[in-house]
């Protein structure tokens, strides 16, 4: 039985791959053939395919591809923009009243209603559902029976703050103000479902079905999943290609050498060890943009050490140890910038990026970092450690160049040295049970792009991802009024304050921002990155 | 014989028991597999403290590993994260690792034990010292120097072959990967070879079958090889359970999607219930063959009996 089962399978993914080939032959002769089947490199998605489980970007590639939610973040600016909403009103920051628009299916042929996305958005709350991004529902009135936090019982399965008018109408009251909330709504967590989601859930999982503008033809767990585009597609960003098949890599080496090869038309993740030789095997089929990634140094507030008063000047010292200039340019190859706020360039000035906020204070002095230390009353312990994991990412590389600069600055060659940790969940691990020795590594990739998601989850007392539990009544209380402030540009110039109280303390050094990097065969044109690092599959053009 | 089998099938429980309970434990040594399923982020306390009473984590390891092997008899091996039951992600790895081991025997066998029996007769002449030479240069270049230049050289520079692999994993796109990950054993299996044919060579049984006047083939391979094959049997026999298991560098290499490469993400996933999974089928992979090895010898050498 799983022999028949197995075999069908890869009947299955051969046919693909012949009528792959076949349109791909077809596609040269015309030029631009939106027929013709791209290859791209991808990783095994962690969790289950769900929408509100999964929270990493090699399944919101293809969550990206299959499904369209309210809003879409702009590939290029960012700006969050209306796909399926129609119209979303408020008049209190609280309560909103969204109009779904009127003509969308999935591509089973169900109708989009306000009841698909109220199902779905019920399902991710529900704690027995077990799904990992839960917590975005967590403004909406009612999350706290849903998902009552340690240990209590669930007390219901839907929220109270989601109501259905009619049809196509539905609102949303919230547990707080929160004026930003619409431009929320483009992350993949908050997609439609169709019924088969809840009616079948097995066979969901196993090829799922949404209301983007493409389709899966095959799943092939582990290895290989293939989307074609849906020609009943109702929106206007239809796909320009005949459809993507993505291929798991448990190497991006291996990736890149079968893009070389000819065997492999798009590769998102060029391995560190390739960047020197990038330019040179691919030349404009390079691309490198930025992405909405910060990479910055937590330190741990648990510990009396480095929380007591005087401190901040010794943060404030190791961060002007760090030469983040020289670092980028050699260790990464300009592929990151060095950070000089706590955001990412592509929020873009209005949407709350200051470049040179951080001042001083991100700039490097060694002479200037001595002396703050010193003020401040000295390393703790007289030497600290860099934690990071020392599995994925090659963050050994870079710690040590930090190290080495703020060994050099401070003239000891002792002062500061790396602390690596053999997996990555038993560093996520360490970090959860509080016993981080000094600073650690702390990555941010944004949800959605606004000031807000840089800030509150990160900074916000006791917020979900506050690693070092990093906590100021005055950052809290800006942060709060930035919520409740209905016109955005005050909103953002609120947020821009605290996180000016951050700078001050530093609560934790900013680094660098991160860019996404891609390369792609010549067959192909059109290549985009969007701020999520993700590439924009339906504009890219075959032949 | 027969209750020789059986007193060996016995032997194998405890050994079972307790390779299944050490990689247990090491696995659970490395902490909370849960806090690395959210990314760069906390895990929500109330999804994290569901999904560990889900995957029965939130007991104590002794009771865990008790429930664990309860369900291994019963054949069922547990659920990965990713939603995906074990035993339907051994029915994808297995098939294809088996392939590439199989591939890779075959080289061990043919080329190797012929270059041993070639050099092991012509001992000291030039053919001899050319092999021996290579030998020593595959045996010192470890295997990712191996599969990397191939794969460059031949993928991508002359474009022989593909890079990587694909997801059926015939035999055919397998023999360039097979072929790396029996180098170094090949290497083995040659000198191996060539030393006992060398040594056996000047035996009695041997000067006895000239002096019967046999013809050379017939003494070579009836009563010369078949006594030399005997530390090559053992060796190729415990060299399956390692190339099966070993495959990781070479599955990396040229992305197939096989034994290695499950036990790695699993690994880097701290996935439990896959990692002692695989692991519980290779340790039984290896029993059996050692098995089979201790068998051959009888087949091959009359002298030995089994009671």
């Amino acid at each position: 039985m799983r022999g028949a089962t197995h075999a069908k399978w890869v009947a299955c993914a051969t046919a693909a791959a012949l009528t792959a080939t076949a349109c791909g032959g077809g596609g040269s002769a015309s030029g631009g053939d939106t027929g013709a089947v791209l290859s791209s490199s991808w990783g095994d998605p962690q969790n289950p395919l769900e929408p509100a489980n999964t929270n990493e970007v090699q399944g919101g590639k293809v969550l990206d591809m299959i499904f369209r939610s309210l809003k879409r973040y702009d590939p290029e600016t960012g700006k969050a923009e209306d796909m399926l909403a129609e119209k979303i009103e408020t008049s209190d920051s609280q309560t909103f009243t969204i109009t779904v628009k009127d003509g969308w299916t999935f591509s089973n042929g169900e109708k989009v209603t306000a009841q698909s996305f109220v199902d779905a958005w019920n399902y991710g709350a529900s704690l027995k559902n077990n799904q990992k991004n839960a917590y975005f529902f967590g403004y909406i009135e009612g999350y706290d029976k849903t998902h009552p936090e340690n240990g209590g019982k669930q007390s219901a399965d839907t929220l109270s703050g989601l109501d259905v008018v009619d049809a196509r109408t539905f609102t949303v009251r919230l547990n707080q103000k929160f004026s930003t909330f619409p431009d929320t709504l483009g992350y993949p967590a908050y997609a439609p479902l169709p019924k088969a989601f809840f009616d079948d859930h097995e066979a969901w999982v196993k090829k799922p079905v949404g209301n983007g503008p493409y389709t899966v033809d095959s799943y092939t767990k582990g290895s290989q999943m293939s989307l074609r585009a849906w020609d009943g597609y109702p929106g206007d960003d239809k796909a320009q290609n005949g459809g993507v098949d993505l291929k798991v890599y448990t190497d991006n080496n291996t990736a890149y050498t079968d893009l070389m090869a000819g065997n492999l038309d798009l590769v998102d993740d060029v391995p560190a060890s390739q960047l020197k030789n990038v330019r040179n095997d691919l030349g404009d089929r390079y691309i490198n943009t930025p992405a909405g990634i910060i990479q910055t140094l937590a330190f741990p507030f648990y510990d009396d050490a480095w929380n007591k008063p005087g401190m901040e000047k010794v943060r404030t010292g190791l961060s002007r140890a760090i030469n983040r200039e020289q670092i980028t340019d050699t260790i990464f190859q300009k592929t990151r910038t060095p950070a000089t706020d706590w955001t990412s360039p592509v929020l873009g000035e209005d949407g709350g990026f200051k470049e040179g906020l951080c001042g001083d204070a991100c700039e490097y002095d060694a002479a200037a970092a001595k002396k703050l230390i010193e003020e401040g009353g000295g390393l703790p312990g007289g030497q600290v450690k860099i934690t990071y994991n020392a599995d994925t990412g090659s963050h050994g590389q870079w710690v040590d160049a930090v190290c080495n600069s703020i060994n050099n600055a401070l003239d000891n060659d002792r002062a500061c040295v790396g602390n690596p940790v053999g997996t990555f969940a038993d560093f996520r691990n360490q970090i959860g049970d509080e016993k981080m020795p000094g600073p650690f590594r702390a990555g941010w990739q944004m949800d959605y792009p606004l000031i807000q998601n840089f800030l509150q989850p990160l900074y916000y007392t006791n917020a979900s991802s506050n690693d070092g539990k990093w906590t100021n009544k005055d950052f809290d209380k800006l942060v709060d009024e930035a919520n409740a402030e209905t016109d955005t540009a005050k909103a953002v110039a609120k947020f821009q304050e605290a996180e000016e109280v951050l700078r001050d303390n530093m609560g934790a050094i900013p680094l660098w921002y991160q860019n996404g990097s891609a390369g792609y065969s010549d067959r192909l044109s059109n290549v985009k990155l969007n701020p999520f690092s993700v590439p924009v599959y339906d504009e890219i053009k075959v032949g | 014989m027969g209750r020789y089998v059986v007193r060996r099938l016995l032997q194998m429980i405890p050994v079972f028991v307790g390779s299944t309970l050490l990689i247990f434990l090491m696995v659970n040594v490395m902490g909370d597999p849960i806090a690395g399923l959210c990314g760069d982020k906390q895990c929500d306390p109330a999804t994290a403290a569901q999904l560990e009473k889900e995957f029965g984590l939130d007991k104590p390891v002794w009771q865990q590993y008790l429930t664990y092997m309860g369900n291994v008899f019963t054949g069922d091996f547990g659920t990965a994260f990713n939603g995906q039951e074990v035993t339907e992600l051994m029915a994808t790895a297995f098939p294809v690792t088996i392939r590439l081991t199989i591939v890779a025997i075959l080289f061990e066998v043919v080329i190797g034990i012929t270059l041993g029996v070639i050099t092991g007769l012509r001992r000291g002449r030039p053919v001899d010292t050319t092999v021996l030479m290579f030998t020593l240069v595959v045996i010192s270049v470890p295997t990712f120097v191996t599969g990397l230049l191939l794969q460059l050289l031949l993928g991508v520079e002359w474009g022989w072959i593909k890079p990587s692999v694909s997801t059926e994993a015939t035999f055919g796109e397998l023999i360039v990967p097979g072929l790396v990950l029996a180098s170094v054993s090949l290497a083995y299996v040659t000198r191996l070879t060539r030393t006992s044919i060398a040594e056996n060579k000047r035996s009695d049984y041997v000067r006895t079958a000239v002096a019967k006047g046999l013809p050379r083939r017939r003494v070579i391979t009836r009563h010369l090889l078949r006594n030399s094959l005997i530390p090559v049997v053992t060796f190729i026999g415990t060299d399956i359970g390692a190339l099966m298991g070993g495959a990781i560098v070479t599955e990396r290499i040229f992305n197939i999607h096989g034994v290695g490469y499950q036990l790695y993400q699993g690994i880097l996933r701290q996935n439990t219930q896959t990692v002692v999974g695989f692991v519980t089928v290779l340790v039984l992979v290896f029993l059996v063959a050692n098995l089979i090895v201790d068998l051959l010898y009888a087949v091959l050498d009359p002298r030995i009996r089994y009671a």
